[in-house]
């Protein structure tokens, strides 16, 4: 892969995000949504993250070995936490026979 | 035919330097993806046991300065952006540009730790710590000692709340001495276009310190935040 260099424009531009992103996450938690508080607080969490993945990190100009690298590791945890909260989270939804 | 350099940095099992560059950053990202599984194990821990006890947490939770703890979010997001410049100066072979930003960088990631510091007193100082002397008094909305509460629930709490911030500052400290390292073949100019893999590196891994704090954040500071306000 050729060297990429990012402007700075971008740079400024994924800082001002993430900022505005802060505030938001702050702003939204003084709300009750239930257990959207959770959805959303994770949602921008996740959008501050990859930002920082693709503009600050250079993701997006890397080599597709490198982002295979990249989704491959957020897949897998994507896995560990999923399957594990599929046991805690649905455990007691049906009765155990003898209990 | 490999390239030739004047500064003789592409190491003789490399062709080119796009190659070279290519394995560095490469071989980065699966340390990273090590260091996803390590804190990865902890996130989980975490997620289960909030969702086991979320009323017990969220009154936990609510001892955390969530002001200070937003102040450093912009501090490190701030120490982001820094070291992402170190990198374009070190790819422009901008010598001074880079010492300083990789200085700023440093500057930040201290006041981080400073914050930490006086929030971790604290938490001393309000028998917060997991151990003999922890101590939670847990009150309802109209003062009176909440239902159900369960000190033992709180005290798991502070025990994520000490391990996970104190392995990702722990990070961080690791992260100041790489930054202090560089310095050094940065002011020397090492670093131009064919070769910053070092800075690149680093930056990597200081991005990466960055997200953890992301998630740690909201995930601590601010579950069951609007139960007192």
């Amino acid at each position: 892969m050729s060297l990429h260099v990012e402007s700075k424009r971008n740079f400024f531009l994924v800082f001002g995000a993430l900022m505005v992103l802060t505030m938001l996450t702050v702003y939204v938690a003084y709300f009750d949504f239930g257990a959207w508080n959770n959805v959303v607080a994770m949602a921008i969490a996740v959008a501050k993250a990859s930002l920082v993945v693709l503009i600050f990190m250079g993701v997006r100009h890397s080599s597709p070995l490198t982002k295979l690298v990249v989704i491959g590791a957020l897949l897998w945890m994507v896995f560990m936490v999923g399957l594990t909260l599929t046991d805690y989270e649905t455990r007691g939804f049906l009765g155990v026979l003898g209990k | 035919m490999p390239e030739h350099s004047q500064s003789g940095a592409l190491a003789h099992h490399f062709e080119t330097y796009d190659q070279q560059r290519e394995a560095s950053s490469l071989g980065m990202w699966l340390f990273l993806v090590t260091e996803i599984m390590f804190f990865g194990g902890f996130f989980l821990a975490y997620i289960v046991y909030r969702s086991s006890f979320p009323e017990d947490f969220a009154i936990a939770s609510h001892q955390l300065d969530v002001t200070l703890g937003a102040i450093n979010t912009a501090v490190l997001i701030a120490s982001s952006l820094t070291m992402a410049m170190a990198v374009r100066a070190s790819q422009l072979a901008q010598r001074k540009a880079v010492v300083g930003f990789l200085i700023a960088t440093m500057i930040f990631g201290g006041v981080f730790l400073g914050i930490k510091a006086v929030e971790y007193s604290a938490k001393f100082e309000h028998h917060l710590v997991p151990g003999p002397n922890f101590e939670l008094h847990a009150e309802g909305a109209n003062g009176e000692h909440a239902e159900g509460f369960d000190v033992g629930h709180a005290e798991m709490f502070f025990n994520f709340y000490f391990g996970m911030t104190g392995l990702h500052a722990a990070h961080m400290v690791i992260g100041i001495g790489l930054l202090i390292w560089l310095c050094f073949p940065a002011w020397k100019g090492r670093f131009n276009a064919d070769y910053h893999n070092p800075v690149e590196v680093v930056g990597l891994y200081w991005h990466f310190v960055d997200i953890i704090w992301i998630f740690l954040f909201p995930l601590l500071y601010l579950i069951g935040f609007h139960v007192g306000h």
